[in-house]
């Protein structure tokens, strides 16, 4: 198994986590694994995007222009932004969330309408859900990057128990029942 | 056993298992991770210095007193400690000294795209580059073993994606070193002239020592693929090179950047058709190989700017461009912003409404350049806010139109020289010290204003207010404000702006990231109340937006730092 996963959202959305958990899940299968992180500056709210590489070697720790099997992406703009990273017949799952930018705040752009829609259009396979509704019948939002690696499960490539496993393993303890219900109820939500 | 480490992470590891004792750093991302993993292991006396010149001197210390030491820091960091790097490749070492330099080619969070492989060579200092973590442990230890066999400091350059892109790494044990019994050597340590002559001799001698080493050393590697196509590369660049190329090349990897082979290298090049040679940033790779009279493909087809990808060779090496989509609409930027409930929001917003040109400097708080607050008119490097402002004052006066804004992390690392310099010069320049009690940019560190040390140790409190009266700004003129308080702040910055002396006002509020700052409810819009003036927009604010002509606050994010109720003037929020 090949994949390039990559992680898409909004500083503090918790994406640095999401990765982690893949990582681990990559790990524990025995596959070859890099994952690149952003720290610093784009953290402060801007558009940040972690990359999880799995194969049986695995290079380059980013993913370029048409390369990326899945896109995790945490927010609609975003999963828009990096779509020309998608490998043609690639799986998008996005969160419904949005988050105005800067500079639509100001008003010095306009947050585009109907994103998923246009998307779909294209023809790509780009599957939505409200992953912070999720969370929150877990027990709380912010384990809506957990709830999101759940709807995803069954394009990551990972076995299940093995994802499972990863999410508990990275999770803070205090949280674990939350995320783990989080990720069960995505689960099940994502096979419907 | 097999861990999936971040590449500094990695660093740290390879400082545990090489037995080091002594650490001493200045956070800057990319290299923060180190010494902060680093600080985990009970073996390792870790601390952070107030600058990176500072660090460098303590670890040289370590060294001579005995003990392995190590000390890390972000390209630019370098230039602060350059001075005492030119110095300990005369003196050399004792003990193991290495130096971790995280370069950070496409400047994901710096002022300046920087090589540091120019430093090795005009220090004539040993450096080695891993190309990801496992390299990242085992590059560390050995770099310790070259600097006590050649006894010199070792460089250790790394790049944004090596220190932080995690892979998975062998985990060995620590190798106890004893501490190293003291001698006193005036002829080596003492960097006067005529010690200093000899010393040079020394060093001279020892690069042509390292230059025959690089010839043989496990450190530079060779794949081969056959006689076709030979790439020269190093670092994260192996990985690119590898993704595009595969077994369609052979390669030569250079672990040890300084000083370069050359037999290696000819031979290398004998064997090939071709010979490309990928390395970010700066020729240095190349111009060497074309000095030994080989032709190269390099920056004729590559950029001199901006990292490398497998996606960059592929299409300027092959002149594969790859297939993808994209939506028609215009996707927004979403540039960086300071966070909801930052303090240094209202200064941002006051500055720009008092109309002030403001010397700005490195941290967060480099955001107030961001629209809508754009307030601030430069930023160059760490403490050049109160420095350059000086000078411009110097030649234009208009003291009264203009501050500088530093942060309480920044101020300690080199501001204290220039207000010095403010003072000794009859200057009359307002500082603003944003004194948000941690270095915010990088991740939360402690610094000699946070009362705590870098291993969790009680740290005594400077206080900000006594350090700026000793450096003789005059004590009335010396004053704490409210950030959130955008009154008191105004009138605050309106009358130190005015004073014909040096002034400086600490604008003090915690970071409202710091787990410790306790939040208030989100602020509630008062929709009947609300005009849509837009007031409350000025502020910058993510968490505020005006739908339908009324102030809409997204209550998931808001932490309720009552900004903008100041703003309204109809009591709507």
């Amino acid at each position: 198994m090949a994949k390039n996963i990559m992680i898409v959202g909004v500083g503090g959305q918790g994406t640095l986590l999401a990765s982690k958990i893949l990582g681990k899940a990559a790990m524990d299968s025995g596959m070859d694994v890099k994952v690149s992180e952003v720290h610093g500056m784009s953290q402060r709210g801007g558009s940040v995007v972690t990359y999880v590489r799995v194969g049986d070697e695995v290079y380059s720790p980013v993913i370029g222009k048409g390369d990326a099997d899945v896109i995790l992406s945490f927010e609609v703009l975003e999963a828009a932004r990096w779509l020309p990273n998608l490998k043609i017949g690639g799986t998008i799952v996005t969160s419904t969330q949005q988050i105005n930018p800067m500079p639509v705040i100001t008003g010095a752009a306009e947050y585009p309408p109907h994103l998923i829609d246009d998307i779909r259009a294209l023809g790509v396979d780009i599957r939505a859900f409200d992953a912070m509704k999720i969370a929150e019948e877990a027990g709380s939002v912010r384990a809506s990057n957990v709830a999101l690696i759940g709807l995803a499960a069954d394009v990551l490539g990972f076995e299940l128990p093995v994802l499972r496993d990863a999410v508990a393993a990275c999770v803070p303890q205090k949280a674990l029942e939350i995320n783990l219900k989080a990720f069960d109820l995505a689960v099940k939500l994502a096979a419907e | 056993m097999k861990k999936l480490l971040l590449g500094n992470e990695s660093v740290a590891r390879g400082l545990y298992e090489a037995g080091v004792r002594f650490v001493s750093s200045y956070p800057g991302t990319p290299s923060t991770e180190i010494t902060e993993f680093a600080a985990t292991y009970p073996e390792i006396y870790a601390e952070w210095a107030p600058n990176e010149k500072v660090a460098l001197e303590a670890a040289l210390g370590a060294a001579v007193g005995g003990g392995r030491a190590f000390c890390g820091m972000k390209h630019v960091g370098l230039n602060v400690a350059a001075d005492p790097l030119f110095v300990a490749g005369p003196t050399g070492v004792g003990a193991g000294m290495v130096i971790g330099v995280a370069d950070d080619p496409g400047m994901h969070s710096s002022q300046n795209e920087q090589d540091s492989r120019h430093y090795a060579i005009a220090a004539k200092l040993p450096m080695v580059e891993p190309s990801n973590s496992a390299e990242c442990k085992e590059f560390t230890k050995i770099a310790f073993e070259l600097s006590e066999t050649f006894d010199t400091p070792v460089l250790l350059r790394l790049t944004t994606r090596v220190s932080h892109s995690r892979s998975p790494v062998e985990l060995g044990e620590r190798v106890e070193k004893e501490i190293e019994p003291y001698v006193k050597d005036p002829g080596k340590h003492v960097m006067m002239p005529a010690n200093a002559k000899k010393r040079h001799v020394v060093v001279e001698e020892r690069l042509l020592k390292l230059a025959e080493y690089a010839e043989t050393t496990p450190l530079n590697t060779v794949e081969d693929n056959g006689t076709k196509i030979g790439i020269v590369t190093a670092g994260n660049c192996l990985n690119y090179a590898k993704e595009t190329f595969g077994k369609n090349a052979s390669y030569l990897k250079l672990g040890l950047l300084n000083p370069l082979p050359t037999k290696l290298l000819l031979d290398f090049a004998a064997k090939h058709e071709k010979i490309i040679v990928i390395e970010e940033l700066d020729p240095v790779i190349e111009n060497h190989l074309r000095t030994l009279g080989i032709e190269v493909t390099g920056k004729d087809v590559l950029p001199l700017c901006d990292e490398y990808s497998e996606e960059l060779l592929c299409a300027r090496l092959l002149g594969e461009e790859p297939d993808y989509c994209e939506v028609g609409a215009a996707i927004p930027a979403r540039p960086p912003v300071l966070c909801p409930g930052c303090p240094h929001r209202g200064v941002f917003y006051t500055l720009k409404k008092l109309g002030l040109r403001v010397s700005g400097d490195i941290g967060c708080y480099t955001l107030g350049a961001v629209p809508p607050l754009a307030a601030i008119d430069s930023v160059y490097c760490m403490g050049a806010s109160i420095s350059t402002l000086h000078g411009t004052e110097k030649v234009r006066g208009e003291e009264d139109k203009c501050v500088a804004v530093i942060g309480d992390s920044t101020f300690m690392h080199s501001g204290l020289t220039g207000l010095v310099n403010v003072v000794y010069n009859g200057g009359r320049s307002t500082t603003l010290i944003l004194d948000n009690s941690i270095t915010g940019m990088t991740g939360h560190q402690d610094n000699p204003l946070t009362g705590k040390t870098l291993m969790g140790e009680p740290a005594p409190n400077l206080c900000l207010e006594d350090i700026c009266a000793a450096l003789g700004v005059p004590r009335e003129h010396i004053r704490a404000v409210d950030p959130n308080d955008l009154g008191a702040l105004e009138t605050a910055i309106k009358e130190e702006v005015a004073a014909p002396c040096p002034s400086v006002v600490i604008c003090r509020r915690p970071c409202a990231l710091l787990k410790s700052v306790k939040h208030n409810p989100p602020i509630q819009v008062n929709a009947e109340k609300c005009v849509g003036c837009r007031s409350c927009m000025r502020l910058g604010c993510p968490c505020i937006s005006v739908v339908d002509k009324k102030a809409v606050i997204d209550q998931s994010m808001c932490v309720g730092c009552g900004l903008c109720a100041e703003m309204c003037k109809f009591g709507a929020l």
